[in-house]
Formats: C-alpha cells, structure tokens, sequence
C-alpha cells in the first residue's frame, strides 16, 4: 500500500506542476471548436519535409490556408493502420476539424468506416476507389505526366535501360510505369524499364539502395514511384541522370535530376473546402487530367535533359491537353506479347484504375 | 577511479527524493528542448495532459492505448518475477494476433460471443506457445532468455508480413497488401464508448493479482525468482515452474494481440503491436511488479501517448519532436532508477590500492 501512495504521490506532483506552470500562459487553442468556421486535416504518410508526395500535399494545404484563409491541422507519419488512421481522426475531429484529406492508398478503409461514425465531417480520401455518404475520392492522371517524362528518360538513355524503383504493385504505380515505358518507347522504341519493388512509400535508405542495384545492372537513367529524392541522389553517386517524382527536387538532387512528373494539389484542395463552406460540398470520385485543371504537370527541364526533349515534350503536352493524344491508345502489347488494346482503341478509366498488367518493354514481376 | 557499489540502504523517503528529482529534470530538460524548437513548453504540457484527459474522445483514445499496455504489462510480471526476462513482448502480441486472427477469417459462421471467445484462446495458445520455445531451450539448454525473446520478436514480424504479402493476401485489395478486414462477427463489442477489452484488462489484472499472491504457483514463481537454490531446496520443480510462468506471461501478451486485432485494428497487421511489448517492460518495471499498480503506470504511458499524439496536430509540433519528449520523461525516469540500486563513487588511488589489499 505505501508503494500505491508513494507512486501516487508523484503522479499527483506531475501533474500539480504541469497544472501550476501552465497558469502563467493562459491556453486559447482549445476554444476553436466554438467558433463556426471550417478546419480542414491532413493525414499524411511521411514527413512534411520528404520532399516528395507529402511535401506537395503540404504544399497544397498552405496554399489552402493562404486562400482561403482557414485553419489547417496535420499529421505526419500516420502508418496505414486502422490503428493508426483511427487516432489521426479523433484527434483531429476532437479538435474542431470538419474536413479531412487522408493522402495514402491504404487510408481507405478506415476512413470510410470513421466517415460513417461521423457523418458531419467531410472525409476526402486521396487515391482509392471507396466512397461513402461523405467521403469522396480524389486523384490526378499521373499518367499522363508520367508519359512526358518517359520522353526524356527515352531520349536520354544510352544503355536503353531505364531503371523503375517502385513502391507497391498497386494499379496506381502500375500505371504510372506502364505510361512512362510507353512515353519511352514513343521515342525510342529499344527501351526498356527495369522495375523493383520496395513494398514501401517512404525509406530513404531502401529506395536508394534498390536505385544502386538497378544501376548495377546496367540502367543510366533512373525514375521512380517513391515519396524520396533517395533514387535521384543514388543516380548521381554513379554519374546517372534520375526522373523524380511528386515535386520539383532539381535543387536537393542536381547532379541528376532532369525532370519529374509532380502534383499540384493546392487548387483542388481550395475547391472542395470551399464548397464545404459554401455548403454545397457533395462527395465526388475526381480524378483530373493536365486539360481540366493543373493538378498534375511536368516538372521544368534541367540542362541535365537531353538536347530536344523539350520540343518533344512540349509537342506531346499539347496533344494531350487538347485531346488528340491518349497515353493508353492501341496497340498495346503486354509482356508476354499478347494484344491487351486493340488499334485505335483506348483504355477507360475503370480498366486504368485496375490495371494489373505490364506493357511490353517493362521487366518485372506484378506480384 | 569510478566505481559502481550496489545500495540498498535508501529509505523510501529518499527514493522519492530521487524519483521526484528525476520527473521535475524530465520535465526542466524537455521544457528547455521545446523552447529551443520555439514552442512554449508550459503550453505544450498542458495541451499534452490535456490531449490526453481532456474530453471524452481523448479519454476513450487514452484507455484505448491503456489497455493492450495492461494486459501486456501483466503478461511481462509474471516472468519478470521469476527474474526470467521476457522482451519477447511484441511477438507475442503478434503471435496470439496471429492465432486470433486465423479463428476470424475461418470461423466466421459462429455467433458472435462464441467465435470471439474461440478467438480469445486461440490467441493466449499462440502467444503461449511462442514463450514456451524460449523457455524449453532455456531449462534444456541453458540458453540466454533476453536474446532469445528479443530474436523472437523478429521472426514474429516477418511471419506476419509474409502472410501478409503471401498467403493471407487480400484479393480484393487491388494488389495492396493487407490481410482481409474481419467481419463484424469477430470484432469486439463497446461498452462505454471503448471496446470491451477494458473489463478483459481489469479482470485479469484481479486473476494475475490473485495468482501471484494467494496460489502456489504463484509462491514459487517468486521463489524461483528470489533463488534457485532455495526453490530447489524446498522441492520445488523449476523446469515446470518456468515453462509454467512463461506460457502463462506469452499467453497474456498473446490475449492483447487478440484484443488489438479485433478491438482496434480490425485485421492482422504488424502495426498490431504498436510498440506495446516493448513500453509494457517499462511500465511493469516502473510498477515494482504489482498488478494493481500496473493499471496506474500503464494508464501514465498512456496519456503520454495519447498526449504526444495530439500535440502534433493541435500545436503541429513534428513528430520526431513529440518522440523525443516522450524520450527524454522516459531517459530520466528510468535513469533514476539506476541510482537507486547503485552509488556512485569517485575514489582516490590510494582507496582502490587499499581495496586490493582488503
């Protein structure tokens, strides 16, 4: 019993001093749920500093702020667990917010069960295929951007290897690389994309590393489906050129950076709040090409791209905004060399987002 | 010359000394490393309590964390009473998840209260019988238990991810892989806004009270923990006591499993564990090994969990951050610890020439 006082004694000190020391600094930022104005979380997969796919998400939410003028909160490093998504939402939701962006593939499920259990919050989730009552769904065809920097990973290979560090064999990375081998092959029919899975979004160190192996194996050009700059400073370790992702690194890998297909989230992100405020918010499946909104773009070129890329590039950007250019169209063979589109036809969208074949010119395993 | 002597002539009122020192520098140091992030870190403590015990939610958030952490804590007592040190916490967890989970996703016919309780012990069986191994070779070979339990933890995970990247694999889930979400049948139901493994938590923490105090078994765990010699003296038959206690502390942190994959996560994941293995050997120490005051520690832990959680997105204070307050409470509450077993001298050449001749 004396050990039950003693221990008891001291957690009443902890907290008699955290209690005593916070009457000098009164605390506002707990009032915020009185006040009837929209606050808007984000939950995040990695670090705001990745550089990469979180960084142009947090990116889009200070565009928001400065906008529309709203509060934002956010969380980093929420692990794709129910777990995990759970406590990222009741916090946020405890604090006052009524809009929720979840930013990672497997944030689906959670998010669409909380949207039930709250249902005056608007939940957007960035990449999946649920909806609810008030959850919609959002994303960017990538793949188109995907498809203008296969041009200059074509036009810059010498080897005709392109190295693919990959993050899940998911239909949205499947995607982006079949689009990118065909952008490739589009200007230099030899190429071929080496892919190795990470089974990871986020992990420096194994991204770099799996960037170092595809190098080894002959690639000279690297591109990737990895939130981290990783793959591009592996490339210029060995004097190879690298195609990023998700945002502009030219000035944190410049040794090898050329280009990358990037997200540009801020303008959606005002949209949809803003139609929250209004109250005229519905849950949508959004999925946005470069000719209806700028939320996916090609990356500037570097002096490191290859002389006439960007007439190329900017030739086939054209053709893609304004409809006389699809990156899916016929014929398209898959590995094994069987016909999977036929001449003059295209994919739709639902097979787009089900895509689980590689195009041929891709070596890899979807496993 | 530095020299380490083992002490045990503290009173208690020095050891609250010591303890108390500790938790105002906790604190001094941490204020100190918010304020150099610039932060105010009164602000910040308090919106860690507060995030913690503020509302409802954050209460139920804060016994949602509390609970694994008990029932784990209780699992790491009985062994470490026996001085058996178990840090194989976490594969237990995930094994008894693992076991739990396989009663799920086959059995999903039975009602309800039956398929859960099937799950239940399928669970402690699983946690059990992966406390059992380290415990075999240690009676039959004398092997090292620390590394055993801690190598245990990783081959654990890796089962776990195998199923999830293999066999188990979702096929509905567009090629992510992730282990099917359970079916409403084999999730725990809530009482009071917080799953029920809150009343699993505090009955077993009345069973384990109980067991190590008034039984037996429970006498000669703590026999053997105080002394082989005089366990054996007395008759007592070590082997079993040990394969005993072990299958009963992996049969706990398997039952925590369990409770996290239906209460919390729904499926089998590796995140199931979430670290709890590892934060129950803290919380049981901290507790002197006393099953009611494991449900205080563990409830501490928890609001500092739960309060590290929230102060990220109420004061967007990174993450990394939060973990190094949470480090640092941590480094000087247990650093303490060290200074309550032992004394610190700092002799003269001439002491430790006389300490030689001694």
């Amino acid at each position: 019993m004396k050990k039950l006082l003693r221990i008891s004694i001291i957690l009443l000190l902890v907290s008699a001093l955290i209690l005593t020391g916070c009457g000098g600094a009164p605390d506002t930022s707990d009032d915020v749920a009185d006040v009837p104005s929209v606050k808007v979380g984000f939950i995040y997969i990695g670090p705001i500093g990745d550089l990469g796919y979180t960084y142009a998400h947090d990116q889009g939410r200070l565009y928001l702020e400065e906008e529309l003028g709203v509060e934002t909160i956010y969380q980093e490093n929420v692990e794709e667990s129910q777990q995990a998504v759970e406590t990222a939402v009741r916090n946020m939701v405890d604090q006052g917010a009524t809009v929720i962006f979840g930013t990672s593939f497997g944030y689906m499920e959670p998010m669409a069960q909380l949207s039930s259990e709250f249902p005056e919050v608007s939940f957007m989730h960035c990449s999946g295929y649920m909806m609810t009552d008030n959850m919609g769904n959002y994303f960017g065809a990538m793949e188109e951007a995907r498809y203008l920097s296969g041009i200059v990973a074509g036009m810059k290979t010498e080897t005709n290897e392109i190295g693919y560090v990959a993050a899940f064999p998911i239909p949205e990375v499947i995607r982006g690389i079949n689009a990118f081998a065909l952008g490739a092959q589009s200007v230099n029919p030899d190429a071929v994309v080496n892919v190795t899975w990470t089974n990871t979004w986020y992990d420096p160190a194994k991204e770099k590393e799996a960037a170092k192996a595809l190098l080894d194996q002959g690639a000279d050009v690297i591109a990737q489906h990895q939130d981290t700059t990783g793959p591009q400073i592996a490339a210029a370790e060995k004097g190879a050129t690298a195609i990023g992702y998700n945002s502009d690194t030219s000035e944190m890998a410049p040794d090898s950076f050329m280009t990358a297909p990037i997200w540009n989230w801020g303008p959606y992100y005002v949209d949809q709040v803003q139609k929250v405020i209004d109250g005229t918010w519905e849950p949508e499946s959004y999925y946005g090409g470069m000719a209806d909104a700028e939320i996916v773009a090609l990356a500037p070129l570097t002096a490191l791209a290859p002389e006439g890329a960007q007439e190329v590039v900017d030739e086939a950007k054209d053709l893609i905004i304004d409809g006389s250019l699809n990156v899916f169209t016929g014929p398209i063979y898959d590995q094994d060399g069987e016909i999977k589109v036929e001449e003059g036809q295209v994919l739709t969208l639902d097979e787009l987002l089900s895509m689980e074949w590689f195009v041929q010119g891709v070596l890899g395993n979807i496993e | 010359m530095l020299k380490i002597i083992k002490r045990d002539d503290l009173s208690k009122r020095q050891i609250l000394k010591v303890r108390i020192t500790a938790i105002v520098l906790a604190i001094v140091f941490s204020g100190l490393f918010i304020a150099i992030l610039g932060y105010n870190p009164f602000k910040v403590f308090y919106n860690m309590f507060l995030g913690a015990i503020g509302t409802k939610i954050r209460i139920e958030q804060t016994l949602t964390i509390a609970i694994p952490l008990v029932i784990t804590s209780l699992g790491i007592l009985v062994a470490f009473k026996m001085k058996f040190w178990n840090i194989g916490g976490e594969g237990q967890i995930l094994m008894g998840g693992f076991a739990a989970s396989y009663a799920a996703l086959n059995f999903d016919f039975l009602p309800k209260p039956i398929l859960l309780l099937t799950m239940g012990i399928f669970a402690i069986v699983g946690g059990g019988v992966w406390a059992f191994i380290p415990a075999f070779f240690k009676i039959r070979f004398g092997t090292n238990e620390t590394i055993f339990t801690l190598m245990m933890n990783y081959i654990a995970i890796k089962w776990i991810t195998y199923l999830q990247f293999g066999p188990w694999r979702d096929p509905n889930a567009m090629g992510f892989p992730k282990i099917p979400m359970f079916t409403s049948n084999a999730i725990l139901p809530k009482l009071l806004g917080v799953h029920i493994g809150w009343i699993v938590a505090l009955i077993m923490t009345a069973l384990i009270y109980v067991f190590m105090n008034h039984t037996k078994k429970g006498y000669e765990i703590a026999v053997v923990g105080e002394s082989i010699d005089t366990a054996k003296y007395a008759g007592m038959n070590i082997k079993v006591v040990v394969v005993f206690a072990m299958i009963v502390s992996g049969g706990l942190c398997g039952l925590a499993g369990m409770i996290q994959a239906s209460g919390v996560e729904r499926t089998l994941a590796v995140s199931l564990s979430g670290g709890y293995g590892f934060t129950a050997i803290i919380t049981t120490w901290l507790s002197g090994l006393s099953a009611p005051l494991v449900l205080l520690t563990s409830f501490a832990f928890a609001i500092m969990i739960q309060g590290g959680n929230f102060i990220q997105t109420a004061l967007q204070i990174p993450q990394s951050a939060a973990d190094m307050i949470q480090g640092m409470i941590l480094f000087f509450v247990l650093g303490s610890e060290f200074f309550i077993q032992y004394k610190v001298q700092i002799n003269k050449r001439s002491q430790v020439a006389g300490d030689r001749n001694e």
